[in-house]
Formats: structure tokens, sequence, C-alpha cells
């Protein structure tokens, strides 16, 4: 079992990122998304937590930003070290290697996540190459054992077979012990399975949950299905417009929720019983990019609880409504 | 759940693995390209050319006299008049100054492979790296870059070789690196980045860097590979022009080349032979040559093409 010594391992502090749009023709900006704003977040040892929210709430931005694919334009990213905590943003040379073997992600898209002109020995085994572990033999030996591992069996059959003579499900199953082959402290998971059919998703969870608990692995695990969100995350939270509105232990968030954008989210869910009348509460309208948003509440325009006071006052800020469970919003 | 140790599993070693994979990726694109009539041949052609350069030092050195049959030096004085029309003795006659006409051919085919894929190399070479590191770097680099390319472009490169003659001895070596660098690199290297830029935007890109590989890394293992294809089918239109552009500089005797098709052409017209039909082998079995190895590549380009590029596949 990963130890749960709720040592912090990722403190995410007022992290923001901007996007420019609409460029002058000096190449001034004169204005930017707001792919992801004020956000905060601690991830402790051994924790999964899940990032759920709509497309385009900036879910894949933070992930990218979390593993340094991204530089954030204000706040930033402690991450614990032997030295205590380091900025990601900080790091060069040397401790940016050291960093990018402790980090790694999972893609969301199978197929597109590998380089068709590699045999998947050679995906496997780049992050050794990279960062220099092992002889030839050695790292054959390992990428053998990580297939067999993520049951992918028997591994010589699958060690030179390229990209595209592999199924999705298998693909995926390459993309985890890709990640998971230098030992990895963190992995940010961006929609894993959402690619996948049904039939193989439970499959490549259930090894992700295996695979965490064997290689002490502490996941953030983005995602916009409630129902894998439960069924891998001991926290979630609820992402809107690029800010974390709601977020707490997995059965305490999804039994009650107190923001109106997760009650809507909730009410989504579909059940498996004709007979079931829903209460669907009601949000008008569709997600809207975050283009220099007004200070105001993110979910202004589409919250069924708005009112005057919301309207003249700044983005809720995030409360502590029972243990564990935060909230961004006046009503709540 | 465990991890497997599997310990005595035997595994091949990867060099061999590594050949197979080649072999076996080389077998199906080779039944992609034997589909195409044109490229098959095309690659005929090529092939006899190349048997062709292949024989005459063979023949020299076997059947042919070399005082009699010497590309260069030869002469005939058992014929009385020069040029003479093919004979048993001379299956494609002689040429003015008595040499002979098939001797000459051969000995340049040799030549003409050796321009045309070295300034191919050069230029694939260049265009491959420029388009590679301008698309992934972006910016500054990319700005830099690209006009340098257009400058490439803007040159007019027949008349920097006609200065270079002037004031150097343009030899084969020199004359294929010129060509090489400045005649095709710019429309390839544009070609290329383009390709490149669609490339470097895969997620498998965003993969090697979390896993800690340096823009090097990227570069070479990633996109390179990926472009491959592009830079091949390319280097075949670039031998094209590097025999094309020889023959015409040959032609207005620029360079110093002792020996190729222009040259032969050219001599025929110092001599006053060039528009007369009855003197016909002094003329036609060298730009005959030209135009078929030039096709030939050419046809082989666009084979390639289509194994490349699976959307031009008729099917």
């Amino acid at each position: 079992m990963a130890q749960k010594n709720g040592k912090t391992l990722v403190n995410i502090n007022k992290l923001s990122k901007l996007f420019p749009v609409g460029q002058g023709i000096f190449g001034k900006a004169d204005s930017f998304v707001h792919a992801v704003s004020d956000f905060n977040l601690q991830i402790k040892v051994g924790e999964s937590v899940g990032l759920v929210g709509e497309s385009g709430c900036g879910k894949t931005t933070t992930g990218k930003l979390i593993t340094r694919l991204l530089d954030p334009t204000t706040g930033n990213i402690l991450m614990d070290t032997e030295e205590g905590p380091v900025d990601i943003a900080l790091l060069k040379g040397k401790e940016m290697k050291t960093f990018r073997r402790r980090v790694q992600m999972i893609f969301q898209d199978p197929y597109e996540s590998m380089n068709p002109r590699m045999t998947i020995f050679d995906t496997v085994a780049e992050p050794l190459n990279v960062q220099g572990i092992g002889s030839m033999s050695d790292r054959e030996t390992m990428v053998a054992d990580l297939l067999e591992t993520v049951d992918l069996v028997p591994a010589s059959s699958f060690l030179f077979r390229y990209p595209h003579e592999l199924s999705g499900g298998q693909r995926q199953r390459v993309a985890i012990a890709r990640a998971l082959i230098i030992k990895p402290d963190f992995v940010v998971a961006d929609e894993p399975t959402s690619m996948l059919d049904v039939s193989v998703r439970t499959g490549v969870m259930n090894l992700m949950q295996d695979l965490a608990d064997q290689f002490d692995v502490t996941y953030l695990y983005i995602t916009h299905d409630l129902a894998v969100a439960r069924y891998m995350c001991d926290r979630i939270g609820v992402m809107y417009l690029g800010k974390i509105v709601e977020i707490g232990e997995t059965e305490d968030l999804l039994h009650n929720p107190k923001h109106p954008y997760t009650q809507a989210l909730l009410s989504a869910v579909p059940v498996p019983d004709p007979t079931y009348t829903r209460n669907p509460i009601k949000i008008s309208g569709g997600i809207t990019k975050p283009v220099d948003p007004p200070p105001q509440c993110r979910f202004y325009n589409r919250c069924p609880l708005a009112d005057e006071y919301c309207k003249t006052h700044d983005h809720p800020p995030r409360k502590e409504i029972t243990p564990n469970h935060y909230v961004a919003c006046y009503h709540a | 759940m465990t991890v497997v140790q599997n310990s005595e599993r035997v595994l091949e070693p990867l060099w061999r693995i590594r050949l197979k994979l080649f072999a076996r990726g080389f077998k199906k694109n080779w039944a992609l390209f034997a589909e195409s009539p044109i490229g098959l041949i095309g690659l005929g052609v090529i092939v006899f050319f190349g048997l062709i350069a292949l024989a005459q030092p063979i023949l020299v050195n076997t059947v042919w006299e070399p005082k009699v049959y010497d590309p260069i030096n030869g002469f005939d004085i058992e014929i009385p008049y020069h040029p003479s029309p093919p004979s048993a003795r001379h299956l494609l006659g002689t040429d003015v100054l008595g040499r002979d006409v098939l001797s000459q051919l051969m000995y340049s085919s040799r030549f003409e492979f050796a321009l045309g894929l070295i300034s191919a190399i050069v230029t694939v070479l260049i265009a491959t790296t420029i388009g590679a590191v301008s698309a992934y770097f972006g910016g500054l680099v990319d700005t830099i870059l690209m006009r340098l390319v257009d400058l490439v472009i803007m040159v007019p490169f027949l008349a920097v070789l006609i200065v270079m003659s002037a004031l150097m001895g343009v030899g084969m070596i020199e004359l294929a690196l010129v060509i090489g660098i400045l005649s095709g690199f710019g429309g390839t290297a544009i070609v290329i980045k383009s390709q490149a830029l669609s490339v470097k935007v895969k997620p498998f890109v965003d993969v090697a860097r979390v896993a800690g590989g340096g823009h090097a890394h990227i570069i070479f293992t990633h996109l390179v590979p990926n472009l491959m294809p592009i830079s091949l089918l390319y280097m075949m239109f670039v031998v094209t022009g590097a025999i094309f552009s020889e023959a015409v500089l040959s032609f207005f005797g620029l360079t110093e080349i002792q020996m190729s098709w222009g040259l032969m052409i050219n001599t025929t017209q110092v001599f006053g032979y060039l528009m007369r039909f009855d003197t016909w082998w002094l003329l036609f079995p060298a730009s005959l040559s030209i135009t078929f190895l030039c096709a030939a590549f050419y046809m082989v380009g666009r084979a390639l093409d289509e194994v490349v590029n699976p959307r031009l596949r008729e099917r």
C-alpha cells in the first residue's frame, strides 16, 4: 500500500495561466483566455485526487502546468523533495531531469500519444533511455517485466510490434507502462479511459489502482466522468472555468453537493431506472470561454441561485463547510 | 497482483530483432511500390544505367583496348575519318575526336549517379535539419532560418555557378555541393517544415518531454524519423534537378568535368555537328540518356510519393 502519512506532495498556490487571444499588429495581445485562474490544490502522498469538469474548463491545462509542459503566468507549484518544497518553475538542468523522473503523465488519446515509427519496446524504454537508466539488455528485461505486469502477456509478442498493431486498450496499457517504468512518485492521468470502449475501461482503471498501490504512486486523475472519478479517487475537485468550485472527499461530495454546479452535474448522471423522475437542476446556456472574465462569480451567468449579491461581489472565496469539504459559493 | 519477474525468459538480441523489423517494413513498402507501374519502369531504367556504369571499367580492362576505347584520351587510328557512324567496332560510332561514344556514355553515367546522389543527400540533410529545427523552436529561430531559405530560393544558382566557374575550376564534387546547397533546398525545407509543424504538436512529443527528453532528443528521435519519408521523396526530385543542371552547365562548357553527357553534347556543338541529323550518334545517345535518367528518378519519386502518402493511392 502507498504510504499515507499525510505529507503534502504537491502544493498548488494561486496558479493562473492566461493564453493571449486576438493579437494586435504589434504582437501585443488585447485579451486573454483565463484557462486556469487562482487555482489552489494540495495533494498528499499516496492520495488520488480527481479533477472533474466540462470540456474547456482548464483541466488539461492544469495537468500540463503540473508536469511543466506549460509555465504558469502567475502562482506557483511546490513539489515536495528531499530538501523540502521546491517551486517547479525554477528547476533547471539536473534538478529538472530528476523532476521529470518523479512526475509522469498519461495522455488521453492512446492513438496519438505514441510515435508511430517506434516499436512498443522503444516507446516504453524511452524514459529509461533519456534518463540513462540501465544497460540495453537491462532495459529489455525491465520493459518485458512491466509489460507483463500491465497484462500484455506474453511480453515477447508485444515488444517489437508497432502501436498501430495494438488495440486501444492495449495501447493505453502500454502508455501506463511507459509512465510507470521510471517509478515516478506522481502521475497526472489526463482522461486515460475516455477514449476506450466501456468494456475495457474498468480493466484499465483496476490496473491503474493496482499499480498505484504497487508502485506507491500518487495520482491526479483528470476526467469529465463522475462515475470514473468516484471509482478512482479519494477526493474530487469540481472545476468550472479555471477555478475549483467545490472539493471534498469523494462520497461526501457526491452525496452532499453544495455548489449549484456540482448539483447540476450530479443531476445529469443517468440513472438505470425508467420510472425514475428526475428533478433536474436547470442551468441555462453552455460553457463560455473565459476571455477577460468579469470579477464576479464565474458561474454567475448560468447559476440558478444567482442574485444581486453575486453580481456585485468578486468570485466567492472558498470556505470549509464540513471538514475537508470546501465550496466557493455565497449561497452554500 | 505482483510484478512479474520472469528472468528466465529468453530474449533475442536487439540488433537481430531490429534487422527483422527493418526487413519486414521494407517488404511491406516494396509491395506498395511494386503496385505502381511508373515506379517499376523508373527503377528499371535506373538499374539499367547503374549496370552500364559498372560495366564500363570492366569492359575497358577486358574486351576493349584502353588506347582505343578510353572515353577521354582514346583514339582509333584504324578509322580514317572521324566522326564515324556506328559499326561493329564502335557500336555507337566515334565522336569528332575519334573517341568511342558508347564508352563515353557508359563512363559518364557513373558520374551522373555520383553527382545526383551527392547533391541530393546534401540538399536533404540541410533541408530536413532546417525544416525540423525551425518548426520545433519557432519564434526567432524560425524567422532567421526561413529568411535564409527565402534568400537561397532567390539566388539564381546558374548565374552563381557561371561566376564560380570563371573564378575557380568547378569539378564534380564542387558542382554537386553547389547544386545541393543552392538549387533544391529552399523549397524542400519549406515543405519539410510544414510537415514537421504537424508532427510537433502530436501528443507523443509532449510525452517525450514529460519523460525528460531534451530538444535534440525530440528533434532526432521523434521529428526526423517522421519526416524521413517526405525527405526521401524530395531526394528523388533533387537528383533529377542535379543531373539536369549539370547537363546545362557542361553544355555551356562551364565546368571542368572531363567527361559527362552534357559535355558530349557540348563537343558536338563546338565542332558544328549539333543540328545535323546525319551524325545522329553524336547527339542522341547523350541527350536521350539525360532525358531517360531524369525521367526515371522522377518516376521513382512519384511512386514513392504514393507509398508515403496513402491518400494518393488508387484504392
